[in-house]
């Protein structure tokens, strides 16, 4: 069994509004994956309906091998994007009820508890109430309580939002680390460049529709256009460009360079080859920067929804 | 089950440390007998005003008719003129003078009897002075029609009218005012309890959504599981708050009664032999007549209703608090909640103690929303049996089915968050 998770067919209505329109998404073990999508895609309710807080209309789910239960719960760990915590209550005390409700007993929860305060640096913490601290201070208590019962899968929704920069490196060790133990992620977010750093698979869901998914690399593969951003020193520029543009598609290129270049970018045809064109190139100027262009996920993301719009 | 007893555990422990629940858990019993105590002052200061009259008899018929009460004193000023007496009452600061002016006829004097005042004196004392006079008239008019008023007052009788049901047992008059405090106190006691508790469990709904820890801790239990679990924790703290209230209350009535000197329990002092007999049968008839109340199916209806009452109502203050995202905005949805409870208590306090067996009080014994109300009011009076199982098993139906709405509601409403929902929304939810 290679996957975690896998949902066949996800529908959900709310009254005439469509929330997901027969999304199937199919997650590795072991794997960070990315759900991405514009706000009120259908994000959180998909992720609402694997944690069994709403119930799908049509499909199922799969997690490690069975349809949902409900003791699965205890297999997830989730860290809502409305997320907080009970003000008056200590912050040991909320997390040792949180973790129990979890199913953990409660020496096991104390037990987990010590270990992420030590890690985290938050002993100390244990007997403050939640208005005592910072925003980014509760947001580590949450982020513990999420992972506090070894689940092994973890969503997060937005989880870096509210976080500074120190806590959110921390928090992204973290979570890389859980990955490594064997947890599978699951992120959703509409900030691409999280994605980017941490994902390796991801889905892209518009307007209650999943437009794409697969492996971020693949992806990426089959959205490069075959072209080529080029930084060229040479004598007769417009000599050059004359001759070019007769040979291959065109366009302006911004990068940044010492050099006071020629700047290009050159979209090959699919059956060209990279190496010939550097050769060619090579023969006609002095060539300071040859790079291929791949598509961010940033990019793709626009591309897919303003295609599908 | 476990999640379910986490969940009460955490409620509890939330309200009773709650600083507002301990400081009202314990200055609400010293802020009553407080009260108490000042209302017996008040009265004893009040009763302990004497009030001084002066008589002006100008027909020299009443001279020994007027005699000291408590709180009222007799002086006869007949020798002088009004005038003079009038400015002596002046004078000495006394309430006024009465003024009994000389008239041919009976009915001719009782028309023209006149108190003189600074200020208009107390209903109490006018009334005591008109009996007087009837009486006084009565007489005179009776001889002077060859009456023998001996003979009239060896009439006299008294009429005290035994009750006894078809099953023989005595009953008293009394026994028609226990039965109106009993279930009159426990249909209150449950409208209060309704009151504060679903109130906080409301408040506690909507502090979970604001906080916005509540979709942390679905993600880990059932929505009804959570409202469940609110609904028992809540309502164990008010038993506990109860019971610190009676017990305290209890106490603290007894120092303060024992101290203050005030003989709120003793008879009054004019009770004679005879009446202390009486007093003693009085009493006796009154424990017989406890004793012969229906304190079984009492106590067993009143947890029924109690919990039935409670549970039912609770849940809709669920769903309020779960429907909206301040306790502002829930000012639009009390409606359904107050209105029945009034009207329980209303039917409760006029229609059952007029006639507890009468259409409207069974009526309302009837409905789910009004039914733990008014029929804790009859069952005093003694329901038939079949009467409470249908009022039992349409209040357990109904719970059920409020409370499977409410958990929808519930479920739907602690999930939005931004715009004030209407009746409308929330019907809308219901089908989600």
């Amino acid at each position: 069994m290679d996957n975690l998770l896998v949902a066949e067919n996800i529908s959900k209505q709310f009254g005439d509004f469509t929330a997901l329109n027969n999304v199937s998404i199919t997650i590795p073990k072991g794997s960070i994956f990315g759900l991405l999508g514009p706000n009120g895609a259908g994000k959180t309710t998909f992720i609402r309906i694997i944690n069994q807080i709403t119930m799908p209309d049509s499909g199922r789910v799969i997690l490690d091998g069975s349809p949902l239960h409900p003791d699965d719960v205890r297999k997830i760990g989730y860290l809502p994007e409305e997320r907080g915590l009970y003000k008056s209550m200590k912050v040991g005390e909320q997390a040792l009820y949180l973790a129990r409700l979890k199913g953990l007993s409660k020496a096991e929860a104390k037990e987990q508890l010590n270990y992420w305060f030590n890690k985290l640096g938050m002993t100390g913490w244990w007997d403050k109430k939640i208005q005592e601290l910072s925003k980014g201070m509760a947001q580590k208590v949450q982020f513990v309580i999420t992972v506090l019962h070894r689940p092994k899968l973890l969503i997060f929704d937005e989880p870096f939002s509210g976080f500074d920069p120190v806590n959110a490196d921390i928090i992204k060790n973290e979570i890389l680390q859980l990955r490594d133990e064997g947890a599978t992620i699951l992120f959703s977010t509409h900030r691409m460049e999280s994605v980017e750093e941490l994902c390796d698979y991801m889905a892209l869901i518009h307007e209650s529709n999943k437009l794409l998914d697969g492996k971020v690399d693949d992806i990426k593969r089959n959205y490069k256009s075959n072209t080529f951003e080029v930084g060229l020193t040479v004598v007769d520029e417009n000599l050059l460009m004359n001759e070019l543009n007769g040979k291959f598609k065109i366009g302006k290129a911004n990068f940044k360079s010492i050099t006071d270049d020629l700047k290009i970018s050159i979209q090959l045809k699919p059956e060209e080859s990279a190496n010939d064109l550097l050769q060619y190139l090579i023969s006609k100027a002095q060539v300071n920067h040859f790079v291929e262009v791949i598509p961010s996920v940033n990019d793709i993301f626009i591309k897919t929804v303003t295609k599908n719009a | 089950m476990r999640n379910l007893k986490l969940i009460i555990h955490r409620e509890y422990l939330a309200r009773v440390r709650n600083k507002t629940f301990v400081v009202m858990t314990f200055l609400s019993p010293l802020i009553l007998v407080g009260m108490v105590l000042l209302v017996a002052y008040l009265s004893s200061l009040n009763t302990s005003a004497i009030h001084t009259i002066a008589i002006n008899d100008q027909s020299n018929l009443f001279e020994n008719e007027f005699e000291d009460t408590e709180t009222l004193r007799f002086i006869n000023l007949s020798g002088i003129s009004l005038e003079d007496a009038k400015l002596l009452v002046e004078e000495k600061e006394y309430s006024g003078v009465l003024f009994i002016p000389e008239k041919d006829s009976n009915s001719e004097l009782a028309k023209s009897v006149m108190f003189y005042g600074k200020e208009s004196p107390p209903l109490g004392i006018l009334q005591e002075i008109e009996r007087v006079f009837t009486d006084k008239l009565t007489k005179r008019e009776l001889i002077s029609r060859g009456v023998d008023i001996s003979k009239i007052e060896s009439a006299e009788t008294r009429v005290s009218i035994q009750i006894q049901n078809f099953e023989g047992q005595r009953t008293s008059k009394m026994s028609n005012y226990i039965k109106m405090f009993f279930g009159g106190a426990a249909g209150y006691l449950l409208m209060m309890f309704i009151i504060i508790y679903g109130n906080m469990v409301m408040r506690s709904v909507i502090e979970e959504k604001t906080n916005r820890i509540i979709e942390i801790i679905i993600s880990s239990v059932k929505p009804m599981q959570l409202m469940l679990g609110k609904i028992l924790g809540t309502s164990l703290a008010g038993l506990t708050q109860f019971a610190i209230w009676v017990v305290l209350g209890g106490i603290l009535l007894t120092v303060a009664v024992s101290f203050s000197g005030l003989n709120l329990a003793s008879p009054p002092p004019m009770a004679q032999e005879g009446m202390d007999q009486m007093l003693n049968n009085e009493i006796q008839q009154l424990i017989v007549d406890v004793t012969n109340l229906p304190l079984g199916t009492l106590l067993i209806s009143f947890l029924i209703y109690f919990i039935g009452g409670y549970f039912l109502y609770s849940a809709i203050y669920a769903a309020i608090g779960a429907a909206v995202d301040s306790e502002t905005d829930t000012q639009q949805f009390m409606i359904p909640i107050i209105l029945p409870l009034m009207l329980g208590i209303y039917v409760g306090f006029f229609s059952v103690i007029e006639n507890p067996h009468g259409s409207v009080s069974t009526i309302f014994s009837m409905i789910p929303l009004t039914s733990p109300i008014v029929m804790l009011m009859r069952i005093p009076f003694g329901v038939p049996w079949w009467e409470l199982a249908v009022s039992i098993i349409l209040l357990i139906t109904t719970n059920a089915g409020v409370l499977w709405l409410a958990a929808k509601i519930y479920r739907v409403g602690i999930l939005m968050y931004g715009k004030k929902p209407t009746y409308r929304e929330l019907y809308k939810w219901l089908k989600y």
